[in-house]
C-alpha cells in the first residue's frame, strides 16, 4: 500500500475514530490499558455474545498511532467470532514484531506494517490489541 | 556556551531534555576514569597510600559541595543516590518520628512525584495530612498563598526550589522566614535549581535541601542531602551496616558514628562523588550567575519565537527558569516529541512525574524544554523551523 494512503487512513482514524466513547452498560467487560513506556492510556469495553464479539468501544488520551490503531482494531474485530478475532490479533502482533504473518488476515491494520521502523511507536500500535487479547482471556475464564 | 566541553554535543542533535538529565563535560568523565584507572580503592580504610588518596578526594568533594551551596559545616553534606533518595530519607528518617497524628504537611500540585509520594505514603501510615498550597494563574505559589494555607497544625512545608514543569523559582527566603517564626520546618527539593542558579542554603535558611548530581552535569547515582546540623543529626538512618557504626558487640550494643558517616552506610558511590566534585569545580569555573543569566536570556528568545507561531500553546510564559512547557494545538504531546525526534531535536512529552499538576493545568500532557547553558540560539532556531512546518499534523505519522 502506498505510504500516503497509509498515512491518510491513520490520520482519518485518529481524527475521526470509530467506536470512541464508552457506554454505561455492565454487560461489557472493561479494561484499562496503560503503556508503561509512554503516556498512552486507553479504556476498552468489550461486549461478548457467547463465542462472538458483539461490540468494542474505547476511550482515552493517546498519540495518533495508538488512537488510530484502537479505532481500526474495533472496526476489524467487532462481529468476529473469538476464534477469528484471536487469529487477526496474532497476525497483527506478528507483523509489529517483524515475524512472518498472513497479510490477508489483518484488514486495514496493514497500514502499520512499517511501524517497526520506529521502535518507540511499536507499543503505541499494540496497546489496543493487547487490550482485546486480555479481554478475550478474561471472557474465556469467566465461562 | 562551552559546547566543546561536552562529548555528546559532537553529535548533530539538539538536546532540550536537560530537566531529565544533563550531558557530562569531559572533566567529569575524566575524573571518574582516573579513579577507576589510577587510584581505585575503598574509602575510610586509609592504611595504605591509595586508600588515603581516595579518602582525601572523597572528603574534599564534601568540602567543595559545602562551599558550593554555602552550608556552614561539611558534616551537613550527606552523599545519597539522588534527590529522590534524599527526600525519602527526610520523610521516613525524620518526619516519620517528628510528626504526630493530624499534623499537616504543605506541598503543591506542581511538585515532582519524589516530593509527593513519600509524603502521601507517610500520611497513609501515620494519619498525618497532606495539603496543597493553591497555585495562582501562572501556576506559581506566593508567600501569600503559603500564608493562607498555614494552620496551627502545619509542621512542615516541602517545595521544589524550581518546579520541573512550570519552571517557577519559588520565593523561598520569604517563605522560610515566615515559616520559621511559626516553628515550621521547610524542606527544599533543589533538583531543578542546582545546575542552573546560585544556591545558598544559609541565606535561604532551608532546613533540608536535596539535589541530584546528574542534573548538574555530574554522574548518575549520586546526590546530596543537606540538613542543618541539629536536624540532620536527628534523621534515623534507613540503612545500617559498615562504615556508619563505631562499635558493636554480640549482645546488640551498638554505637553509631557521628555525622556525616552515620548516614552513609556501606561502600559509597565513590566514583560518583569524585565525578560530582569535578562537576562542582567545572560549574564554579564558569560561574553560576553567568549560567543563570545566559539561560534566562535564551529562554526569553525561545518564548518570544514560540509565541510568534500561531499553533503553539505555552503554559508557563511567565516563569523565571529555563523550562518551557508547550503543546502544538490539536497535536498530542507525544506525537510532537516523536516528530521533533525525526529532526534530531529532543524534548520530553508527558506529565513529567508531576501527575497531579493536570488538575490545575487543564491538560494532562505537555512537551517540555529544559534549557542548559550549552544550548544556543541556533538550537532554538532549529526547533522553531521544525515547528513551523505547515504539514506538521500529517508529518507526525511517518
Ligand atoms: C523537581 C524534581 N525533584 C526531584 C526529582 C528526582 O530526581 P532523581 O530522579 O534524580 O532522584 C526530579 C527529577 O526529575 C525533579 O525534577
Amino acid at each position: 500500500m502506498d505510504q500516503n494512503l497509509k498515512r491518510d487512513i491513520i490520520l482519518d482514524n485518529y481524527n475521526n475514530p470509530n467506536n470512541k466513547g464508552l457506554v454505561d452498560d455492565n454487560k461489557y467487560i472493561k479494561l484499562n490499558m496503560n503503556n508503561t513506556s509512554c503516556i498512552d492510556e486507553l479504556d476498552i469495553q468489550i461486549l461478548f455474545d457467547d463465542k462472538k464479539i458483539k461490540d468494542i468501544r474505547f476511550e482515552g488520551e493517546a498519540c495518533a498511532i495508538c488512537t488510530s490503531s484502537a479505532s481500526i482494531m474495533t472496526k476489524e474485530l467487532s462481529g468476529k467470532t473469538i476464534k477469528e478475532a484471536t487469529e487477526i490479533v496474532n497476525n497483527f502482533e506478528k507483523m509489529i514484531d517483524e515475524k512472518d504473518y498472513d497479510k490477508n488476515k489483518i484488514g486495514e491494520a496493514i497500514v502499520y506494517e512499517d511501524i517497526s521502523k520506529q521502535p518507540n511507536r511499536k507499543k503505541c500500535a499494540l496497546l489496543a490489541w493487547w487490550g482485546i487479547e486480555k479481554g478475550i482471556n478474561e471472557h474465556k475464564t469467566q465461562d | 556556551m562551552k559546547r566543546e566541553d561536552f562529548p555528546m554535543l559532537k553529535q548533530d542533535i539538539v538536546y532540550f531534555d536537560n530537566g531529565a538529565t544533563t550531558f557530562k563535560p569531559y572533566c567529569v568523565i575524566e575524573a571518574i576514569k582516573k579513579y577507576y584507572t589510577e587510584y581505585t580503592a575503598n574509602c575510610h580504610r586509609g592504611d595504605y597510600k591509595l586508600s588515603l588518596k581516595v579518602d582525601n578526594e572523597y572528603e574534599h568533594v564534601r568540602e567543595l559541595v559545602k562551599e558550593f551551596i554555602n552550608a556552614k559545616r561539611s558534616e551537613e553534606i550527606i552523599f545519597t543516590s539522588g534527590a529522590t533518595d534524599g527526600l525519602n530519607r527526610i520523610v521516613f528518617g525524620f518526619f516519620k518520628y517528628y510528626l504526630n497524628q493530624d499534623d499537616e504537611i504543605l506541598i503543591a500540585k506542581s511538585e515532582h512525584a519524589s516530593n509527593i509520594l513519600p509524603w502521601m505514603e507517610l500520611s497513609r501510615t501515620k494519619k498525618v495530612i497532606v495539603k496543597y498550597i493553591p497555585l495562582d494563574e501562572d501556576y506559581k505559589i506566593t508567600l501569600k498563598s503559603v500564608i493562607s494555607s498555614i494552620t496551627n497544625k502545619t509542621k512542615v512545608i516541602s517545595l521544589a526550589h524550581i518546579t520541573n514543569v512550570i519552571g517557577d523559582v519559588r520565593p523561598l527566603k520569604e517563605i522560610i522566614d515566615y515559616a520559621h517564626k511559626l516553628g515550621i520546618i521547610v524542606v527544599v527539593d533543589g533538583a531543578q535549581a542546582i545546575g542552573h542558579m546560585k544556591v545558598d542554603v544559609s541565606e535561604m535558611g532551608a532546613d533540608f535541601y536535596v539535589f541530584s548530581g546528574h542534573k548538574m552535569y555530574g554522574p548518575t547515582g549520586i546526590g546530596v542531602l543537606y540538613g542543618k546540623y541539629n536536624l540532620l543529626d536527628k534523621i534515623e538512618p534507613l540503612c545500617y551496616g559498615g562504615g556508619m557504626n563505631a562499635t558493636f558487640d554480640s549482645t546488640g550494643k551498638v554505637q553509631y558514628k557521628e555525622l556525616p558517616y552515620a548516614l552513609e552506610a556501606g561502600t559509597p558511590n565513590i566514583a560518583g562523588v569524585i565525578g560530582l566534585g569535578a562537576a562542582v569545580r567545572y560549574l564554579n569555573d564558569i560561574g553560576m550567575n553567568k549560567i543563570h543569566e545566559y539561560e534566562i536570556n535564551l529562554r526569553k528568545y525561545l518564548v518570544n519565537k514560540l509565541s510568534n507561531l500561531s499553533n503553539i500553546d505555552i503554559y508557563n510564559k511567565n516563569s523565571e527558569a529555563g523550562i518551557v512547557a508547550f503543546n502544538v494545538q490539536d497535536v498530542f504531546s507525544q506525537d510532537t516529541a516523536i516528530y521533533l525526534d525525526k529532526h534530531n531535536i529532543y524534548v520530553r512529552a508527558g506529565n513529567h512525574c508531576a501527575k497531579i499538576l493536570k488538575e490545575e493545568l487543564g491538560v494532562k500532557n505537555t512537551c517540555r524544554i529544559g534549557l542548559a547553558f550549552y544550548n544556543n540560539y541556533e538550537d532554538v532556531d532549529k526547533l522553531i523551523k521544525a515547528l513551523s512546518n505547515e504539514n506538521l499534523s500529517r508529518d507526525i505519522i511517518f
